[in-house]
């Protein structure tokens, strides 16, 4: 099943009807070839740092690898190269606004990727109802869950946690009550 | 066997948009013998071009229209200054929206047909009887479930009007959110049933039955399972040689002479050049949204507030996508990922009742529409934590263990609810935006609310740990999905757009077959009701074409 849909997978991305989408994908491709962590194409390093500190507390990796080991912060680079290119701005502001908070409630700190645990947790529960937080936690979700071809998502880290087995095909039962014997 | 005809080729029938209706149309025209162009202002995808992504499917536009090419502005009255947002979404590829839906193909009941009669009056809204009855349109939902693939099983909801054949095929396999709400409705007393689903249950006609994959609402089917247009009647339209199917071509204007018919449309194509396309008749089946605002585009000095609109009611009594969603957490897992989206429904709270103190009613359904983003950024309880380790950790359990029950109910057709063309903002092709004025009858929100109450009690006496909701009216449900009204159908031209038989009042060479013409919105899941209007319409244009009936 895993060799069909990798070859099927192969057969689609070629024809990717959208433009952005192929360019989003060579992006990913090149990314994979490359030897050690791929480089951002639109993030500099020190925001990526502070960008993956935050989406580290959103999905952490406490009881298994969460968004960090998931690659979210490359998929968010992506975003922002292809697709997401009008939320650079958002980006730029919202981090910069992050710092601010962080240097209100933490005097002398240097960046929120050498925070502690708690501080980390703090500043951002004093940031949850902004809307770069809910931008930051839509590309967290997306990133954490969505199709690994667009660099999150590695190894499948995200379906893994939530039990989907992402086949092309299924054949009943599905479930505990649609089972013989399972209740029904 | 595909042919191509030139813009100066005067065709027998110009077909705008190639979606549900529209392929309907190319099916119907070109197999008795009319040369037909369509025009659809998507591209022409298959099967090959779509994937199991999430990310490109709900995340981006996708299959459907983007505001970021096609800006849309949106006000509850006309009080206030619109603004930009996507408030109507409809499927943007030829095949239209019938690519991308859910794939519910519920008939409208007997009664949705004269609900003025049946309820009287509403005040602060617009309900009227259609010209037509439910027996009028019978036979054609019939074709439709035929001629597209439709699973059900025929005579399973009481509720519905006589059918003359059961479903071409048997219906698809239960899911747990099936059985679970099976049992508990009948527990409860009332009458659940198997979906009836554009989806083959078996092979039908060249395709293979579905594999239960999951993706089917927002994204194209990959095993041509589902019964698009563009799987089913387009191809059989193709292979007349007398159909071409034109993609990424967008109507500008529908032009028409001084005698006052329809003489063509200019469009733009891939490269935005403008091309007139000479035609005898014109069919109009653009999405009850772009419908009316291309006829408001479409001025000319015989009629200058735009085609067809003597009435003035081009654009008016717009219908939205009402409902609400109740969602239960259960011991066992579901996996309610895999398969269709919704194998049972019931409609025992369909029909409208004086007793309840408002207009209204509804129908709902077992399902379970996420996938695992958006189920993550939406589908977890209100509240629960939207971040951190242990919302984390409930997410490792509630994918899987989740069901919802969605109701689908009324929308009153209301003078104030419109689309009209924005008078500041333009398309990047420099034509006026789509504006949306709607808000909500008072009545749409009782019911909503009512509606929530029998969900939630049919996930209690299913048995779910935990329970949760959220009514669209709540939340200012954008987009609407469900395009229905603004080119209402009537016997009175005074009144109404189009007439029984879906011919514009106003210019006899131009028919519009879409959700346009609804005058009431039943109780939503319009594509059958669309389908079966298309195939009737062009029964009578060609019957009119062929001079059996004038001109």
């Amino acid at each position: 099943m895993e060799s069909t849909r990798r070859l099927w997978l192969s057969q689609c991305i070629g024809m990717a009807a959208l433009a952005e989408v192929a360019a989003a994908q060579q992006h990913a491709h090149e990314a994979v070839q490359s030897a050690g962590p791929p480089p951002f194409q639109t993030l500099d390093p020190a925001t990526a740092l502070e960008i993956d500190a935050i989406v580290s507390q959103i999905i952490p990796s406490t009881d298994g690898p969460g968004a960090h080991e998931a690659g979210v912060i490359y998929f968010i680079d992506r975003a922002l190269s292809t697709f997401d290119k009008d939320l650079r701005d958002a980006y730029r502001t919202g981090i910069g606004e992050v710092e601010q908070k962080r240097k209100e409630m933490f005097p002398g700190s240097a960046s929120v990727a050498t925070l502690g645990n708690e501080q980390q947790i703090q500043l951002i529960h004093a940031m949850e109802h902004t809307d770069f937080f809910e931008l930051l936690r839509t590309h967290t979700m997306y990133g954490f869950l969505g199709n690994p071809s667009y660099g999150g998502n590695r190894d499948r880290i995200g379906w893994k946690l939530i039990g989907f087995d992402d086949r092309m095909a299924y054949q009943p039962p599905f479930g505990y009550y649609d089972a013989p014997g399972g209740d029904r | 066997m595909s042919v191509t005809f030139r813009p100066s080729d005067e065709v027998d029938f110009l077909v705008i948009g190639a979606g549900a209706a529209g392929g309907v149309m190319a099916k119907e025209l070109s197999t008795v013998g009319f040369r037909v162009v369509v025009l659809e202002q998507g591209p022409y995808l298959t099967e090959k071009d779509y994937r199991h992504d999430e990310i490109r499917y709900t995340y981006q536009p996708g299959l459907t229209n983007d505001p970021k090419v096609q800006p849309i502005t949106h006000r509850k009255s006309e009080s206030e200054q619109a603004k930009p947002i996507k408030a109507v979404e409809y499927g943007r590829q030829v095949g239209g929206g019938s690519v991308h839906f859910t794939a519910n193909y519920w008939r409208f009941h007997e009664s949705d047909f004269e609900e003025r009669s049946l309820f009287g009056d509403v005040p602060g809204a617009d309900l009227a009887d259609w010209p037509i009855k439910y027996s009028d349109l019978e036979p054609y939902y019939t074709k439709a479930e035929y001629d597209l693939g439709i699973s059900g099983l025929g005579g399973a909801n009481p509720f519905e009007g006589p059918r003359s054949k059961p479903y071409p095929l048997p219906p698809m396999p239960v899911k747990s959110s099936g059985v679970l709400f099976d049992r508990a409705a009948k527990k409860l007393g009332l009458h659940p049933y198997p979906a009836p689903v554009a989806i083959l249950s078996q092979a039908y006609q060249g395709r293979s039955a579905c594999v239960h994959c999951g993706f089917c609402e927002s994204f194209g089917c990959e095993m041509r399972a589902k019964s698009s247009t563009l799987v089913s009647v387009i191809p059989t339209a193709e292979k007349t040689g007398r159909c071409e199917i034109r993609p990424n071509s967008y109507v500008r204007k529908i032009e028409s002479d001084a005698h006052g018919r329809a003489t063509g449309a200019v469009y733009f194509d891939a490269s935005r050049r403008e091309i007139f396309q000479r035609a005898k008749a014109v069919m109009l089946c653009a999405n009850g949204a772009e419908t009316a605002r291309l006829l408001l585009l479409s001025k000319s000095k015989r009629f200058p507030d735009g085609l067809a609109n003597s009435s003035g009611l081009v654009g008016k009594y717009l219908m939205w996508d009402n409902g609400g969603f109740a969602s239960g957490l259960f011991e066992h897992p579901l996996n309610e990922y895999k398969g269709i989206q919704v194998t049972r429904v019931l409609h025992d709270y369909y029909r409208a009742d004086p007793k309840r103190g408002f207009y209204g009613g509804g129908g709902l359904d077992a399902r379970f529409d996420y996938y695992p983003a958006s189920f993550a950024l939406h589908g977890m309880p209100p509240d629960t934590p939207k971040w951190g380790a242990e919302y984390k950790k409930m997410l490792g359990t509630y994918f899987t263990h989740t069901m919802g029950v969605l109701a689908h109910t009324s929308s009153l057709p209301q003078l104030r609810s419109s689309i009209s063309l924005d008078p500041d903002v333009k398309d990047t092709w420099g034509l006026p935006a789509m504006r949306v004025t709607y808000d909500y009858h008072p009545d749409d929100i009782a019911t909503m609310k009512w509606m929530l109450t029998k969900q939630v009690e049919i996930l209690e006496a299913a048995g779910a740990k935990k329970i949760w909701t959220s009514s669209f009216a709540l939340e200012d449900n954008m987009p609407s999905r469900h395009l229905m009204g603004t080119c209402r159908m009537g016997n009175d031209p005074k009144q109404s757009v189009v007439d029984r038989y879906n011919r514009t009042h106003d210019v006899p060479n131009l028919w519009i077959a879409d959700g346009s013409s609804f005058v009431t919105a039943g109780r939503q899941q319009p594509t059958a009701t669309i389908q079966a209007l298309a195939y009737r319409a062009a029964d009578f244009a060609a019957k009119a074409a062929k001079g059996g009936m004038k001109a």
